[in-house]
């Protein structure tokens, strides 16, 4: 009898910790069932080598709700965002791009390649904060049906309606464009200046396949112009002790309320009674009562594996089937014995404390993607470097650094499949690609761990290793995320809920997901 | 190979300026260090440009040369004034609108022959520039490197020139330019400045500044020439009553939403705007916001001392003005309702009043309308009676003559 609870959550990442969380605040008895030997799903802090300790799949933060943080006191429980002051490109020319944490700088060394991309700067960024303003409230929103006459839905489309007519014309039809164009495109409307785009464009390809000049990678930009950090848009921040420490913290939140979080337990299972959820089962056999059951995991598990098909419409199994994953992205982390030191800009200085974005130009870029779109993985990739333990020294033994190298492309539908040789490859082609920016990375490199879209399923579960939980493309967001009329957090077998990061408003270290669920979970209580 | 910048940027003449600053008292302007003060306070600095002679290193002024056949209709398409009247050698004062008559920016434009110019400006325009010069030949060319600027200004500012350059300036204008030289430089004259007193600036080759920066120095020590930082300026323009970008108003590019715009005629500048040209940015909404008057106006307030002072001696202190120029918003009432509010404040040395530029809301702006100033007197936000003034509050008939 012990083994019932008002609601289970299926998945111990940072979404399914929110929903536990605000359950647990609630009043509701929760317990939060996890697969691995640690809370977190892909935000987690590990010492995958001895003395080193690194957020092994997502790096920074930026998206995570501000009203999570308060409602959960996240700072109480040991969150503590630290700045990320700055992107260098390193230019095959032994140049460099950057942009710093102050207006002035940023502007006299955009200036140094273009002074008219140096003035259009300010106007894209004010441009594109009055977009991001007017489109977040939607982050918070739960996703209305537009088809469906209900007082809650025609009361969401209104609510929606409302933000669009905020906007005005001239940022309307910028949202549109957004919406539809690719991301070099839409940055060619705007700049001249050949790797500030890339690096630009760069946002709008991350976890997605697709390329800069593939339609709907604006959209992806906008995404990651949503982060706020203290009310500053587009800023990112690292998690002091890696972004475990906002599971970490989340975890915290829920326990205080008395949530039970337990690792080492794979649910295999959903148990239907009637057609309404009644608890799950796990690996072992072992079985938990709950009447309500919430799956953090991504909507193909979610629908395809932990419920049988006959307890769905096939519309809606139809839908799910077609969601789109296709992960593309891969992470290399690296033990340091020194820091890398970059021939554009040599030495040791405040530029490691920010990151570096190999991104010279959209055509390599481009080129990066064309190689994943037949079958391989980039030749010379897209990376993007940051050096947690600058920012947060306890990150290594001191004097000794991690790296932290997030990559595309490397596609999880590869010729041949991922082996462990093609692993090392992959490894070896991110190394060689960064060594020739910073020559003593080699010698100076420790450890390193090397993560392919299959590792990504096979540590965290997620399907085809999509960090998003499924593309953030268009027709896989808001009321079709993860499908048309299931995008309220609700599936059709009562007392079953889904709060991962393939629901509205999608992948990152947000949290709105979970927060989200929760609402629909309490307001049907 | 490029490194990381040390300091912001520098201008010409901070060999010279930087051993002369006594508290470290840098500041920003437009991506530069700028000296707010050079000496322990700023009275001798303020008196300099009233009383002698005070040289103000304006160097972070962004400045571009405006070149080739088509610079007069690119100027005339983007600026308020009536570009083509001018003569060679003439200076304009004009704003610039977008499309709305929203202004962007405020400077001067200097004709320097027939199809050169150059125009100055507070934020950087060359994008703007390049926008609205599509299809026309002219050449546009970022000189705010290139080209040292210092302003003298002040009644002994033309003995100064006189006797350092190597032309004399007797017959300079108001708002004219010549060509000149100083320790063997060539450099331009105008006769401008942002005091509104008598008063020149002078545009160096940066190459050359130093040697420029110590002849003035050398021979204007005889005139009580006297480096001045911005908190001197930040008092004698309130006194002139010339508004500044970023303080009294913002630019139509960086605001966030309209209301935080201004419009040429609401910033009472409607003598800049000519309606005797083409079309140029801004000109029909203008056109339509002349016939219909402005909502708004920026004018002067001066507080009355006696309420000011009554204030101060209810809680038994004496009234307590502000040295050094506030730039902050601050409500300004009429009949117990906000009408609107103050953008800069000081204390006039010279005419010894209280003194505060505003924005007030139709039709609360006619000159000698009663209004109240909100004064904090011991952490209490109070009202202190003030009146509506017509600007300059000071306007020396030696700026022109
Ligand atoms: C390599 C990588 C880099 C990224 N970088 C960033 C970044 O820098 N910034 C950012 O904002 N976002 C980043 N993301 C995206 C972001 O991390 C994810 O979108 C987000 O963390 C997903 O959270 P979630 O709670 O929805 O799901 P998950 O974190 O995937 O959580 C699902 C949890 O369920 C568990 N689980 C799976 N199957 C079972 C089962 N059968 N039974 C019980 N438990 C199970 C998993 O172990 C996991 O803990 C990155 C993602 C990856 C993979």
């Amino acid at each position: 009898m012990t083994n019932r609870y008002d609601a289970i959550v299926i998945g111990g990442g940072h979404n399914g910790l929110v929903t536990a969380a605000y359950l647990a605040r609630a009043g509701r008895k929760v317990i939060v069932l996890e697969r691995r030997e640690l809370l977190g799903g892909a935000a987690v802090s590990e010492q995958v080598f001895p003395g080193f300790t690194f957020s092994v799949f997502s790096y920074v933060v930026s998206l995570l709700r501000p009203e999570i943080i308060r409602d959960l006191e996240l700072a109480r429980y040991g969150l503590q965002i630290l700045p990320l002051e700055s992107t260098v490109t390193p230019l095959p020319d032994g140049d460099y791009l950057a942009s710093w944490n102050d207006p002035d700088l940023t502007r006299r060394e955009i200036s140094r390649h273009s002074p008219l991309d140096a003035e259009a700067m300010i106007e894209f960024g004010r441009l594109m904060h009055h977009i991001a303003r007017s489109v977040k409230p939607f982050l918070s929103l739960m996703p209305p049906d537009p088809t469906s006459l209900s007082l809650r839905d025609l009361r969401g489309m209104l609510k929606l309606g409302g933000h669009l007519e905020s906007l005005g014309s001239e940022r309307f039809h910028a949202l549109y464009k957004l919406l539809t164009m690719s991301s070099a495109d839409y940055l060619d409307e705007w700049f001249e200046c050949e790797p500030l785009k890339a690096t630009k464009s760069a946002s709008g390809i991350i976890g997605s396949f697709l390329g800069p000049r593939s339609p709907g990678s604006a959209y992806v930009l906008l995404h990651h112009y949503m982060g706020e950090i203290d009310g500053a848009f587009r800023a990112w921040g690292f998690c002091k002790g890696g972004n475990g420490t906002v599971s970490n913290a989340i975890a915290a939140a829920a326990r205080s309320w008395g949530a039970v979080l337990r690792t080492d337990a794979a649910v295999t299972q959903v148990l239907v009674r009637n057609g309404r959820a009644t608890g799950v089962a796990l690996e072992t056999g072992e079985e938990f009562t709950a009447p309500v059951v919430v799956s953090g995991l991504d909507a193909r598990r979610t629908y395809l594996e932990l419920v049988a098909e006959k307890e769905l419409p096939d519309e809606l199994l139809e839908q799910v089937r077609r969601f789109r994953f296709r992960g593309s992205s891969g992470k290399v982390n690296l033990a340091l014995s020194e820091l890398p030191d970059f021939s554009c800009m040599p030495g040791i200085g405040p530029q490691h404390r920010g990151a570096f974005s190999i991104s010279p130009s959209v055509d390599y870029l481009e080129r990066a993607y064309d190689d994943a779109k037949y079958g391989g993985f980039s030749r010379r990739p897209y990376m993007d470097i940051v050096f947690p333990s600058m920012i947060d020294p306890g990150m290594a033994p001191p004097g000794a650094h991690v790296a932290s190298i997030f990559v595309q492309y490397a596609p999880s539908a590869i010729d041949g499949g991922w082996t462990p040789a093609r692993r090392e490859a992959f490894g070896d082609t991110v190394i060689d690609t960064l060594a020739e920016y910073a020559p003593n990375l080699k010698s100076a490199i420790l450890h390193r761990q090397v993560l392919t879209p299959a590792d990504i399923q096979e540590k965290i579960g997620i399907s085809e290793g999509n960090i998003f939980h499924g593309e953030l493309s268009l027709q896989q967001l808001f009321f079709l995320r993860p499908a048309a009329h299931w995008a309220g957090y609700r599936t059709p077998i009562p007392g079953y809920y889904h709060c991962s990061s393939s629901t509205h408003p999608g992948g990152g270290v947000m949290g709105a997901a979970g927060r989200l669920a929760a609402r629909a979970i309490l307001e049907d209580a | 190979m490029t490194r990381i910048p040390h300091t912001l940027q520098l201008t010409p003449f901070h060999p010279r300026t930087a051993p002369l600053i006594r508290g470290h008292t840098w500041r920003r302007w437009s991506g530069h260090a700028a000296a707010s003060v050079y000496d322990w306070t700023h009275e001798h600095e303020y008196a300099a440009i009233r009383n002698a002679a005070a040289l103000l290193d304006v160097s972070p002024l962004h400045k571009y040369r405006i070149s080739g056949r088509d610079a007069t209709r690119l100027l005339d398409r983007v600026v308020t004034r009536n570009v083509a009247k001018a003569a060679i050698g003439q200076v304009l004062y004009t704003g610039w609108c977008d499309a709305a008559g929203k202004l962007i920016d405020d400077g001067t434009i200097s004709r320097l022959g027939e199809q050169e110019y150059r125009l100055t400006s507070a934020e950087p325009n060359l994008r703007w520039l390049h926008r609205n010069a599509f299809g026309l030949q002219v050449a546009i060319e970022e000189v705010s490197q290139a080209l040292g600027a210092l302003a003298l200004q002040g009644p002994l500012s033309r003995a100064v020139l006189n006797a350092v350059a190597e032309r004399p300036v007797d017959g300079l204008k108001y708002f004219r330019v010549m060509d000149n030289r100083i320790a063997g430089t060539d450099i331009q004259v105008s006769r401008t400045g942002y005091t509104g007193d008598l008063g020149y600036e002078l545009w160096i080759p940066a190459a050359a500044a130093l040697p420029v920066w110590d002849a003035l120095v050398a021979r204007g020590a005889d005139y009580g020439l006297t480096p001045a930082g911005i908190w001197a300026l930040d008092v004698a323009r309130i006194e002139a009553g010339l508004v500044m970008l970023d303080v009294d108003y913002q630019s139509a590019h960086r605001a966030m939403i309209e209301a935080q715009m201004s419009t040429p005629f609401e910033l009472a500048l409607d003598w800049t705007v000519s309606f005797d040209k083409g079309p140029y940015n801004g000109r029909r909404a203008l056109q339509a916001e002349r016939e219909r008057g402005p909502a708004w106006r920026f004018v002067g307030i001066e507080v009355n001392w006696d309420s000011f002072e009554a204030l101060h001696t209810t809680v038994d202190l004496a009234p307590a003005v502000p040295a050094v120029a506030w730039r902050a918003s601050v409500p300004v009432y009429r009949a117990g309702s906000q009408v609107g509010y103050a953008s800069s404040g000081c204390w006039s040395p010279l005419l010894k009043k209280y003194l505060a530029l505003a924005h007030l809301s139709a039709p609360h702006f006619d000159p000698d309308t009663p209004v109240e100033l909100e004064v904090t007197v011991e952490h209490q936000r109070l009202r202190a009676a003030a009146v509506v003034r017509k600007l300059p509050f000071y306007d020396p008939p030696r700026k022109r003559a």
